[in-house]
């Protein structure tokens, strides 16, 4: 894809063989000097754009997925042909899902395409983390809310969502480290993202040092956005803890 | 949508492009990243069953199988391949080294998860019958296990089909991956039409792995009607690439 070659930034971030700095002409594993010229310009813009990408794609697929689940948690024949076609989309592998998505009306190598394919990997989880976490409260629980006067909506809101917290919130950690994974394949459509340096360093010669920051940087966002869900999951639901013990 | 057609004829010519010099063909690529595929698969398999199917059965280090799965399968697959270009350059070993290793995390936590889970008092009663242990892995344990082990293995092979074709872009050839990596020789519509066969191949994969899920699944189990027909589609948990 031509693309690639795109996603060197205007000033060229790896001189090569013709670079005035020792490390970078020896293409060494870690250039440090580079790291803090290209900090700015390159690598934290490729950050930030990372994280939107991951945010637009998840809070859509939540909102998508939720309302799903609702549906299919009161009309029971909703589910099957949800889960069958969010399968399908799951199953598609990302290269080939952003491709056949480019040359569809409204889409091209833009960030619409990237978001679309990233939203459609986070519904099969979501749907299915949250339909089950509703079904498995007790039928007892609910038959309780009932007794004290709730009406199906007050006991959804206030008994039966709380208590699919857990399973909501391990599938927002699933699809959350799923899109940040597939979120660097789509800089080959949209350009942006830690994928952009890792593709720009590849065809610049495969340049070492940037391919290992901008990897280790998508590695540690992925660790870093799981453990804070891990903590927002204890924070809401701090009975499942104490109830561990 | 006459790009989708112009792909068609793509996979009719067999990855041609006309008037371009002959180029490697749709079938051949299509093996090659099967093979890799497959090659990775078994590395994986031969390190994590055995491991994770050996910890259920002791009821040990749920941690290390767990956690550790959990942690590794946020690793983004283009990321560790770029870090094992870095180190290893570009080539076959590095990407063989990253399926593997990715691969592994989800049939570790599900052998283990399947073997731990099944039920003490079944396994209580195989001791009681005079089983060894051994009997007991053998006869019991894996038995009840199969479904959810063989969902690792799903999850497994699916990621790693999809990630060999990621590998292209990390500069690797020998894949399907290649044809999109290079619209320069293959035009729009030769990226579509091997777009086009990378997600036949994975549902095939899929398809055929579910097909032989029910096949290993012992009768017992299936008349207990512990598998329903969606089930047999739908992946346990795992990550897409």
């Amino acid at each position: 894809m031509t693309v690639v070659f795109a996603a060197t930034p205007v000033i060229p971030n790896f001189g090569g063989g013709s670079s005035q700095f020792a490390c970078e002409r020896a293409n060494r594993l870690f250039c440090p000097n580079w790291v803090s010229r290209n900090w700015a310009t390159v690598l934290w813009p490729a950050l930030r754009q990372h994280v939107e990408l991951t945010l637009i794609a998840v809070a859509i697929g939540f909102v998508l997925s939720t309302a799903l689940a609702l549906t299919a948690y009161r009309r029971h024949w909703v589910e099957r042909p949800v889960l069958i076609i969010t399968a399908i989309l799951y199953t598609i592998p990302s290269l080939a899902l952003f491709e056949l998505l480019e040359p569809l009306p409204g889409f091209g190598l833009s960030r619409t395409t990237a978001e679309v394919a990233l939203v459609s990997y986070t519904l099969l989880i979501l749907f299915r983390n949250t339909l089950t976490g509703l079904r498995e409260v007790p039928a007892e629980v609910r038959d309780a809310a009932r007794g004290m006067g709730m009406s199906d909506r007050q006991s959804l809101l206030r008994v039966e969502l709380p208590l699919a917290l857990p399973a909501i919130i391990a599938g927002l950690r699933i699809a959350t480290v799923t899109v940040i994974s597939l979120a660097t394949v789509a800089s080959l459509i949209d350009n942006e993202g830690l994928g952009s340096p890792i593709l720009a360093a590849i065809s610049n010669e495969v340049f070492k040092t940037e391919l290992i920051v901008a990897g280790g940087m998508a590695v540690l966002l992925a660790l870093l956005a799981d453990g804070l869900l891990v903590l927002l999951q204890r924070r809401l639901t701090p009975w499942t803890r104490a109830r561990a013990v | 949508m006459n790009n989708f057609v112009e792909a068609f004829k793509f996979i009719g010519r067999n990855g041609q492009v006309p008037g371009a010099p002959p180029l490697p063909s749709l079938v051949h690529l299509t093996l090659e990243t099967v093979k890799i595929a497959g090659i990775a698969m078994a590395i994986a398999l031969v390190i994590a069953i055995p491991l994770g199917v050996w910890l259920g059965h002791i009821h040990r280090g749920s941690f290390v199988a767990i956690n550790v799965g959990n942690i590794w399968r946020a690793l983004p697959s283009l990321a560790v391949l770029a870090i094992g270009v870095a180190f290893l350059g570009i080539g076959l070993g590095n990407v063989l080294l990253a399926l593997s290793v990715l691969a592994v995390p989800p049939m570790i936590t599900n052998a283990y998860v399947a073997v731990d889970g099944v039920d003490r008092d079944l396994v209580d009663a195989a001791r009681g019958m005079g089983m060894s242990g051994w009997e007991i892995l053998r006869k019991v344990e894996l038995p009840l296990g199969i479904p959810l082990i063989f969902a690792g293995i799903r999850t497994s092979a699916l990621f790693v089909v999809s990630t060999t074709t990621i590998s292209a872009l990390t500069g690797y050839s020998g894949s399907l991956g290649d044809i999109i990596n290079n619209e320069t020789s293959y035009h729009l519509s030769g990226v579509l039409g091997a777009a086009i066969c990378i997600a036949v191949l994975a549902l095939v994969v899929e398809f055929a792995l579910a097909g032989l899920q029910r096949l290993v699944t012992p009768r017992g189990l299936k008349l207990a009607g512990r598998e329903d027909a969606t089930s047999a589609f739908v992946p346990i948990v795992g990550e897409s690439s």
